[in-house]
């Protein structure tokens, strides 16, 4: 890709018009933070939304923010910060993890066309979940809304949940409008000493199926550590008001005896680590995937990524998480498919050296029927396939 | 008067070899072809608008709704899907040459798993079942639409269902994990599972709330939580709906989110304290009613900080439950609001827009305006938390004259809404009500956009066709419903 032909439009108009002119291809990204996922994109061309800036709307009692694509994730949770409030899926910077600490910050563009969510998510909302409304450009250069700014919209198909996690490959993401959350006053995290992975995902389970509200569970295996923790150990988080969180924890630790509570800014840097999957730090050569399946099902897909490629790991959303890093090897790719399929899961090839990714299918392939559908519906939004070609599958 | 596409000549013509065709796939008394026995079909929820079908299959396993399908597809005659019928667009409104097919049959509860927090049902299962087939364990599932007792959790996902309790646990699409659903062509797919956030296009996504155009959902996989230690509601009455709207503000603006925030203004307190006897201040204006949960404690701290918040707007009177009778007692009148407005008036459409909440004081004052404009009464009981209106409005079915009216006064409280920023359908559906309104918030490439959308996963239009979209551009011969 060179620079001299990165197209950087500072207006919607301008996203359209490139798209409306473009003769051949485009990669479309925000500031680049997620260019090592999936496959390496087939164009020539660059076009990227890190000059559309700024936040056009934000209403803080009707919990509700627009952002042009290019905000970055900290300019918007510097906004939310000043009236207590937050992205309640808390989606991730995943910078350190990709190779891409160079890069800007994540925009929140970025982010819903990939659909990162952090460790909230275990609470029911999926950064796509909390998009109310989107405006974006289609293959053919239109400009186009969908959704809108209030809560709860049902009106005609739901194409914000087509854009979210569709990697720029259905449309170029203009603005985005979000439904926000309270910042909880309190914070506070009981980490709990555990013999393995089958231990600690019962912890977890312990804890979510408990009426305590917990926002985040997730496990350090041995081997990794954040925020002065050493796993393995399986952490459990509350936020809520300062009475709730007090008399929660208590019912908690009474629960799952043996542990040590985390309190405020301490518990705020462990859950962003886990966030980011900081615990990780993947080399030049290894690769990084993710895997998401039912946690009852996580030990036994541990014990084989362990034992086929001797990956490290990191757990999160209850166990339903798996973070592995390994071998940037067909072979290795071979046996995280494998273990994914064989829990009932499915998985992404978050990071890998091109020609790895590039070789291999770095999402599950889609049965026939729906391959097919997937391939008009990228007509319908993109006919000429100017939008980031061989992102997700090749050729689409 | 809505209009619906003319049948197909061809398709009423072989009729009987049709029918045969389908009592072959659907054996025993699956297939109903009888008038009177169709009868039930030919409404949903909005019973303003009737249609007998051609016929109605009630299949009882995914497999039987493949083959209906693609026979269906390969014989050009159209489907439009049902649940319970309890939708109030109409979006279950049969045609003319259309089967219906009914999920009432596929009934069961296929998994339940505590440790990993999920319920897989077939799609007739209704939402209230599968909170019964788990709340032993102190589970529930938290979408709780007003005809939840009847509403199934097939018809809930096609329309994304909401409910008053949505306001923390979020509408359908949050408490999904993934669906079986049938194509146009009797492909059977597996969307998402027993895990979240599947990598590629997110199917379940645009599945959920796609009102029956994309295709036939069979089973659906959600999830279910574990429910608080308690909840507990209150009460607070206001001397106007600006003051009330300002109290919703100052609430959410607080930081604690209650798990639900219901608003009612004057006509729908008198009615619903007529009918249900609650204690309902009837010299309010406005009344909230804010339910919060967790141990006693922490029910007391925040029921106690939410009156704070309110007695800042000069109420007229609090009620803080100290039971769960107490509760129960306060709910009774909003749970029983639709049936109250019943008893008043003949006859009401209810109407479903939603609106940024800062637009209330405003939006409540046009509506009383038009009321007075139209000579006809409207309630209004609403989740005030998320903006989502509920006005019922009051007319007589049988002077067809009221009922024009009431069709335009609703149109016109629609298109407030989505002036003031706000859409046409919060919880509802598009269907076939609200379908010519859709240009008022989409433009032409927008609307088209969906349609193309549409029509990749059903090119010839078969799946519940005159429904959501306009039917101007679609080419079809258009006939008025009965």
């Amino acid at each position: 890709m060179s620079a001299v032909l990165d197209l950087a439009p500072s207006t919607e108009e301008g996203v359209a018009t490139a798209l409306r002119n473009a003769a051949a291809p485009l990669a479309v990204e925000g500031s680049g933070t997620t260019l090592g996922m999936l496959r390496p994109v087939q164009a020539s061309r660059t076009l990227s939304t890190r000059n559309l800036t700024g936040i056009t709307l934000y209403r803080p009692q009707e919990m509700v923010l627009s952002a042009r694509a290019g905000t970055t994730l900290p300019e918007i949770e510097a906004a939310l910060g000043e009236h207590n409030q937050i992205l309640v899926p808390e989606p991730p910077d995943l910078r350190a993890l990709l190779g891409t600490e160079g890069a800007p910050p994540p925009t929140i563009g970025g982010l819903v066309a990939a659909n990162l969510s952090g460790p909230r998510r275990i609470t029911g909302f999926a950064l796509r979940d909390t998009v109310l409304g989107i405006r974006f450009v289609n293959g053919a250069g239109e400009v186009l809304r969908s959704g809108g700014r209030v809560h709860k919209n049902v009106t005609g198909l739901d194409l914000c949940k087509l854009l979210a996690g569709s990697h720029g490959t259905l449309g170029v993401i203009t603005e985005v409008t979000l439904k926000l959350g309270p910042a909880a006053p309190r914070t506070a995290t009981l980490a709990v000493p555990v013999e393995d992975e089958a231990a600690g995902i019962a912890a977890l389970s312990a804890g979510l199926t408990s009426p305590y509200g917990v926002t985040g569970a997730a496990m350090l295996p041995a081997g990794t550590a954040a925020a002065g923790l050493s796993g393995p150990v399986a952490l459990l988080r509350l936020e809520d008001l300062e009475a709730s969180v007090n008399y929660r924890m208590a019912r908690l630790q009474g629960a799952l005896p043996g542990g040590r509570v985390l309190e405020g800014d301490e518990s705020r840097a462990l859950w962003r680590a886990i966030r980011d999957a900081a615990p990780l730090s993947p080399g030049e050569a290894e690769a990084v995937w993710r895997l998401s399946l039912r946690p009852s099902a996580a030990p036994a897909a541990v014990r084989a990524l362990r034992g086929a490629i001797g990956a490290r790991l990191l757990l999160d959303w209850g166990g339903g998480l798996i973070w592995a890093v390994g071998p940037a090897t067909e072979a290795a790719h071979e046996a995280v498919v494998g273990a994914a399929r064989a829990a009932g899961g499915t998985f992404t090839l978050f990071r890998a050296p091109d020609p790895l990714r590039a070789a291999v299918a770095v999402i599950p392939p889609e049965p026939p029927a729906l391959a097919a559908i997937a391939a008009r519906v990228k007509a319908a939004l993109d006919p000429t396939g100017r939008l980031n070609p061989g992102r997700m599958r090749p050729g689409a | 008067m809505i209009a619906l596409p003319l049948p197909k000549p061809e398709v009423l013509g072989r009729r009987n070899e049709i029918l045969a065709g389908l009592r072959a796939l659907v054996p025993g008394d699956g297939v109903i072809t009888e008038p009177l026995r169709l009868r039930p079909y030919e409404t949903d929820g909005l019973s303003a608008y009737r249609q007998m079908p051609l016929a109605v299959v009630l299949p009882t396993s995914t497999e039987q709704v493949a083959a209906v399908l693609r026979f269906c597809r390969d014989n050009g005659v159209r489907v439009v899907p049902r649940g319970a019928g309890t939708s109030l667009s109409g979006g279950a409104l049969p045609l003319a040459d259309a089967v219906v097919v009914g999920m009432m049959r596929m009934n069961r509860i296929l998994e339940v798993s505590f440790e990993d927090r999920l319920a897989v049902v077939e799609a007739g299962v209704t939402n209230l079942g599968i909170t019964k087939a788990v709340e032993g364990q102190g589970f529930f599932y938290a979408p709780d639409p007003s005809s939840q007792l009847a509403c199934m959790i097939g018809g809930n996902v096609m329309m994304n269902s909401g409910g008053a309790h949505c306001l923390k646990y979020g509408v359908t699409a949050n408490n999904l994990l993934g669906v079986k659903i049938v194509t146009v062509d009797g492909e059977v797919l597996e969307i998402g599972g027993a895990h979240l956030d599947a990598a590629g296009y997110d199917w379940l996504g645009i599945i959920t709330g796609s009102e029956g155009q994309l295709g036939i959902v069979t089973e659906v996989t959600v999830r279910i939580l574990r429910a608080a230690e308690g909840q507990r509601a209150m009460l607070a009455a206001f001397r106007s709906t600006e003051v009330a709207g300002a109290a919703v503000d100052a609430i959410m603006a607080s930081g604690v989110i209650p798990v639900a925030l219901e608003f009612m203004d004057r006509p729908c307190i008198h009615a619903c304290e007529a009918f249900a006897h609650a204690g309902y201040p009837l010299d309010a204006e406005a009344m909230l009613i804010i339910e919060v949960e967790g141990s006693a404690e922490e029910q007391d701290a925040l029921l106690e900080s939410i009156r704070g918040i309110c007695a800042r707007f000069d109420p007229i009177s609090m009620r803080v439950a100290t039971s769960a009778e107490e509760s129960t007692a306060i709910w009774k009148g909003r749970k029983g609001a639709f049936g109250a407005v019943g008893r008043i008036s003949p006859d009401y459409l209810c109407m479903d827009g939603t609106i940024p909440t800062g637009e209330l004081p405003h939006v409540l004052r046009r509506i009383g305006e038009m009321s007075e404009e139209y000579g006809l009464g409207v309630a209004n009981v609403f989740h005030a938390g998320d903006g989502n209106l509920h006005p019922l409005i009051m007319f007589d079915a049988n002077d067809p004259e009221s009922f024009r009216r009431a069709e335009a006064f609703g149109a016109d409280i629609l298109r407030l809404c989505v002036e003031v920023g706000g859409c046409l359908t919060g919880e509802h559906g598009v269907g076939v009500e609200k379908r010519d309104l859709m240009p008022v918030q989409f433009t032409a490439p927008e609307l088209a956009q969906q349609r193309r959308v549409k029509s990749a996963f059903d090119p010839d239009w078969l799946l519940n066709p005159a429904k959501v979209f306009p039917l101007e551009g679609n080419g079809a011969l258009t006939v008025a419903a009965e």
